[in-house]
C-alpha cells in the first residue's frame, strides 16, 4: 500500500507539472511534448487504480494519434519558430484577473465534490453493473459495452466518420492550373468523338491539334 | 495521508481541470494550445470518472470514459482542420489577431 502511495504522488505530481507546462510553455513543440507526458502519467494512473483497458487506450487513442496530429499540425503551421510572450500586450491585463477568479471559483467547486463525499460516503452507491473481480477489466468491459451499449457503441462510429468526413472536406482544397484526372470523362469518352480519321496527303503531315 | 482514496484522484483532477481553464483564459499566443488545454479539460473528466467507477464498484464509468474518447478523437481532427483552414485564409493563428467578431 505504501507502494501505490508513494507512486500515486509521483504520477500526478509529473501530470500537474506536465499540465502547468502545456498551458505555459513558450514553444509549442514544447507544449506537445508536456501533453504526451501528461496523457503518459494518467495512463499509469489508470493502470496503477485497476483500470487497466483504459489506460492502454488512452496511450493509443492520445500519444499514438492525437499527439501526432498536433505534431503535425505544428509542423505544417510554421508558428513553432514564434517565441511569442506568454501575456503578449502589456497594455491589455484586463482578461487575467478575470480568468484567474473563473478558474479558482471553479477548482473551489470542485473541491466541495470530495467534502460531499466525506459527508454522506453513501450518497451514490445505487450502482447496477458490479465489477467482477473473477474477470479482467478489458473481459468485463467488453461484456456490458457490445450488450447494454451497442446503440452508443455504434453511434460513436458514426461521430468518428462523420468527424473523418468533415475533416477531408473542410481541408480539401481545388487547386487551379494542375491536371486532375476525371474518371466521368474517361468512361465516356466514344469512338466518334476519341478517334478521328484522316487522310494524310503526302509529303505535308498532320496537323495535330491538342 | 497515506492511504490513497477516492479524494486524492478527485483533487488530482481539480486540479488539471483548472489548469486546463486556467489555459484556456490566459493565453494569448495561439490558438493549438487553447485545443491542447480543451484535451487537459477531458483528462481531467476521465480521471474523474474513472476513479468513480473504481471506487464505487461500478462499471459505467468506465463505458462513458471510452465514448468520451471517442468524441475527443473526434473534436480534436474536427479542431485541427478548422485551425489549419483559418491559417490558409488568414496567414494567423494567434489569439489577438482574430477579432473579426470584436470580442
Amino acid at each position: 500500500m505504501i507502494a501505490h502511495t508513494i507512486f500515486f504522488y509521483i504520477f500526478s505530481l509529473i501530470a500537474i507539472v506536465s499540465a502547468i507546462m502545456v498551458a505555459t510553455s513558450k514553444n509549442t513543440v514544447h507544449s506537445v511534448f508536456f501533453l504526451i507526458l501528461d496523457f503518459i502519467s494518467i495512463s499509469c494512473l489508470f493502470i496503477m487504480i485497476g483500470a487497466e483497458f483504459l489506460g492502454m487506450i488512452m496511450l493509443i487513442v492520445y500519444v499514438g494519434a492525437v499527439a501526432v496530429l498536433f505534431l503535425f499540425v505544428v509542423m505544417m503551421l510554421n508558428v513553432a519558430q514564434k517565441n511569442d510572450e506568454f501575456f503578449q500586450t502589456p497594455t491589455r491585463y484586463s482578461h487575467l484577473p478575470i480568468g484567474l477568479i473563473i478558474s479558482l471559483v471553479i477548482f473551489f467547486e470542485l473541491v466541495i465534490i470530495v467534502g460531499g463525499w466525506k459527508y454522506k460516503p453513501n450518497l451514490l452507491s445505487a450502482s447496477s453493473i458490479n465489477l467482477d473481480s473473477n474477470i479482467s477489466n478489458t473481459h468485463s468491459i467488453g461484456n456490458i459495452l457490445y450488450t447494454e451499449y451497442i446503440h452508443l457503441f455504434q453511434l460513436s462510429g458514426m461521430i468518428l466518420l462523420v468527424a473523418m468526413i468533415g475533416a477531408i472536406v473542410l481541408t480539401f482544397k481545388k487547386r487551379t492550373g494542375i491536371k486532375r484526372q476525371s474518371y466521368i470523362e474517361q468512361i465516356s469518352r466514344e469512338k466518334n468523338t476519341g478517334v478521328s480519321l484522316v487522310d494524310v496527303k503526302i509529303n505535308t503531315g498532320v496537323k495535330i491539334d491538342d | 495521508m497515506t492511504e490513497i482514496g477516492l479524494e486524492h484522484y478527485l483533487i488530482l483532477g481539480a486540479t488539471i481541470f483548472t489548469i486546463g481553464i486556467a489555459g484556456i483564459f490566459l493565453n494569448r499566443k495561439n490558438l493549438l494550445v487553447i485545443l491542447m488545454c480543451i484535451e487537459l479539460l477531458l483528462l481531467a473528466v476521465n480521471i474523474n470518472l474513472v476513479s468513480f467507477s473504481i471506487f464505487l464498484n461500478d462499471l459505467n464509468g468506465q463505458i462513458f470514459t471510452l465514448f468520451i474518447l471517442t468524441v475527443a478523437a473526434a473534436e480534436t481532427a474536427i479542431g485541427l482542420a478548422i485551425i489549419v483552414v483559418y491559417y490558409r485564409n488568414s496567414g494567423s493563428i494567434r489569439v489577438e489577431d482574430i477579432n473579426t467578431l470584436k470580442g
